[in-house]
């Protein structure tokens, strides 16, 4: 079974800083880590290749630094990692990202099944995976939370949904995107991390992938970002404090006034 | 002008309550264009009546595709029916929830008629002059607003938090045309099929649409106790929700855990206790109307974000404030 997963470097911190001109991210200076929720669809991928063989390979659109987080799921037990990378990638919302990751996996081979994480935590759009099925035109599961039956032609996963679980059968080649629930991802063994070192990562620009260049970078996206705004993240609440059983009371006297005023009861 | 296109739900023949609030969205933008409003709903088995209310809610028109194989969300056909109709009639904009459903039908079209899509928006509004859809929504774990457009192509697409606005109030006067459209065969992809539905875990609920959630941290000490946090959702008909540290420690199943690395929740009240507020559940509890936060460290990072905290312990403070719910709801006051 042949599994490829895209995964993205997203900055460790919630303390980013953006570009004004382009409303994108600078990345200078930050940490940088895999996307905490595509560590669930590495760990699936990697427990699948031990139960039915094959390989798994991660891959990622990011500058040549994202290479870091290629070996690191090589670390944990992945087996090959790709870099798609190049400066006319630059600026692309989840449109162009899509295309372009579509278009690096058909170069990377055949495969039976991609894994993507349910959505990242600095766009935070979760909608990269459901592009990337809609360019290969194969069959989508988001939100999958459990693979019930697998064999070489067909899947059937469970997908969390609003009232319950949806469970649904498809064809492989298939892609599904991963929630929490799945697995619980490993850390990278001593052994891992050697053989993360040994690893070659290769790079591909978008001269290796047949692009069409109107459809990459921010060139390529069809949404602009045009302001960014600091919302204040205080709101400056009433704080009581409730101390003895007066405290309490009086604690609560207050807090059913300000649910009165609110009109909550 | 083309018209501002709503992206309805239903479950089992009935609307889901996102269709209403996403009329009210919808007609905001329509009005400012001086166009139609459209509810586009994909399903069977849906009453009369029930279209009728998508007019009594805001739309002024409602194309309803009416097959038994549209009953489940299935992403491809829903996408290969929505992309047909927005090629037929080229509207300008469309919304849809930000719901499971929502969030894959959505990516995919945008792929599929070649457009832009901004998801989770919480403003929107029309740019004056230009007719852009201008997109407002949190990013990079809601320490950003960024406003977002799209320029060059249509329809111009967003994905709307269920719960962030409210519906209209149902006005029986309004009338409306209701088209019923046939699903065209070469639209239905039946490479995935749906099996089963599950819905065994306990107390399975929907938090992402529920007006009230009370949530429970680290601080509850052990299952049990949720007992206090159940006994408080009662009194306002709400669902119970957990941070992740309670997850993990079973207390609550996943489909509860709120935060980065579970639910968004937008309720009209959230009501935590020994919660302590990392970055990571705020960014999954910011676009809450009110919060109210129980918690024993006056230091704790929840009292931030909330619109009323009180310091305190929570086995002393909840079995009360359950008491006097219990009290208000007998004597009325
Ligand atoms: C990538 C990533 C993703 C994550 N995703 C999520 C997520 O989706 N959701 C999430 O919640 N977390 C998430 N976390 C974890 C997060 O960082 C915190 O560890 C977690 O939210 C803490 O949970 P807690 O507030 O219940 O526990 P704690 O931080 O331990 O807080 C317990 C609180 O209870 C209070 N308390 C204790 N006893 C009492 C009492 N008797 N009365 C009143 N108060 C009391 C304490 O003062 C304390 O503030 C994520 C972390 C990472 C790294
Ligand atoms: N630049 C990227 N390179 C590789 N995979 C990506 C990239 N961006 C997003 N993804 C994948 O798509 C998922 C959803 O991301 P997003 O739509 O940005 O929230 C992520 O969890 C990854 O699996």
């Amino acid at each position: 079974m042949n599994i490829i997963i895209p995964i993205k470097q997203v900055p460790e911190t919630s303390n980013v800083k953006m570009d004004k001109e382009t409303g994108t991210m600078i990345r200078e200076g930050v940490v940088s880590v895999i996307n905490p929720l595509d560590l669930y669809a590495i760990e699936a991928g990697i427990q699948l290749k031990e139960q039915f063989g094959g390989k798994v390979t991660v891959c990622t659109m990011g500058p040549q630094t994202a290479t870091k987080a290629l070996k690191e799921a090589i670390a944990m037990g992945c087996d090959e990692g790709i870099l798609i990378s190049d400066r006319k990638f630059a600026g692309a919302d989840t449109w162009a990202t899509s295309y372009t990751l579509s278009q690096a996996i058909k170069t990377i081979g055949e495969y039976d099944l991609i894994l993507a994480g349910e959505r990242a935590t600095d766009g935070d759009t979760g909608q990269v995976g459901p592009g990337i099925a809609a360019w290969l035109g194969i069959p989508l599961a988001t939100y999958v939370s459990k693979i019930d039956e697998i064999n070489n032609e067909a899947i059937t996963v469970e997908r969390l949904v609003e009232d319950g679980y949806q469970i649904l059968e498809m064809p492989l080649p298939a892609l599904l995107t991963v929630v929490k629930e799945i697995s619980n991802p490993r850390l990278p063994t001593l052994r891992g991390k050697k053989k993360a070192r040994v690893t070659e990562v290769p790079s591909l620009s978008a001269a290796d992938l047949n692009m069409e260049e109107s459809y990459i970078g921010l060139k390529g996206s069809p949404t602009k970002v045009v302001k960014i705004g600091y919302p204040k993240v205080t709101r400056g609440g009433k704080l009581v404090k409730a101390l003895g059983e007066e405290g309490v009371n009086e604690a609560i006297d207050e807090l059913m006034k300000f649910l009165e005023d609110k009109e909550l009861i | 002008m083309s018209y501002v296109w709503t992206i309805a739900e239903q479950s089992k023949g009935k609307l889901r309550e996102v269709s209403f609030e996403l009329l009210s969205r919808g007609r905001k933008l329509a009005d400012k264009m001086d166009t139609k409003l459209c509810s586009v709903l994909m399903g069977s088995n849906v009453s009369d009546e029930a279209l009728q209310e998508l007019i009594h809610r805001g739309a002024d028109e409602v194309y309803f595709i009416d097959d038994p194989r549209l009953e489940n969300f299935i992403v491809e056909t829903h996408s290969n029916v929505l992309s047909d109709l927005i090629k037929q009639y080229q509207p300008h904009s469309i919304l849809a929830a930000a719901t499971s459903s929502g969030r894959t039908l959505m990516p995919y079209v945008a792929i599929q008629v070649s457009t832009g899509l901004t998801a989770d928006c919480t403003e929107l509004d029309i740019e004056d002059g230009t007719f852009h859809l201008l997109q407002t929504r949190p990013a990079i774990g809601g320490n950003i607003m960024a406003t977002i457009k799209t320029p060059n192509h249509s329809p111009q697409m967003a994905t709307v938090r269920p719960k962030s606005s409210r519906p209209l109030a149902a006005d029986t006067s309004r009338e409306g045309k209701i088209v019923r459209l046939e699903l065209k065969d070469e639209l239905v992809d039946d490479r995935v099929k749906m099996v089963g539905f599950r819905k065994d875990v306990e107390e399975f609920v929907n938090i992402e649409e529920a007006e009230v959630v009370v949530a429970g941290g680290k601080g509850m000490k052990k299952v049990e106790n949720f007992a206090l946090l159940r006994d408080l959702a009662k009194h306002f008909d709400g669902v119970l929700g957990a941070s992740r540290d309670a997850v993990d420690r079973g207390w609550l199943p996943y489909p509860h855990q709120i935060g980065l690395s579970g639910k968004t929740v937008s309720p009209k009240l959230y009501i935590c206790a020994g919660i302590s507020g990392s970055i990571q559940h705020l960014a999954g509890i910011k676009t809450s109307e009110f919060i109210v936060a129980i918690n024993q460290d006056q230091d704790a990072n929840i009292f931030q974000l909330a619109d009323f905290g009180i310091v305190g312990n929570l086995f002393e403070v909840i079995p009360k404030l359950n008491e006097r719910l219990e009290a208000y709801k007998k004597e009325g006051k």
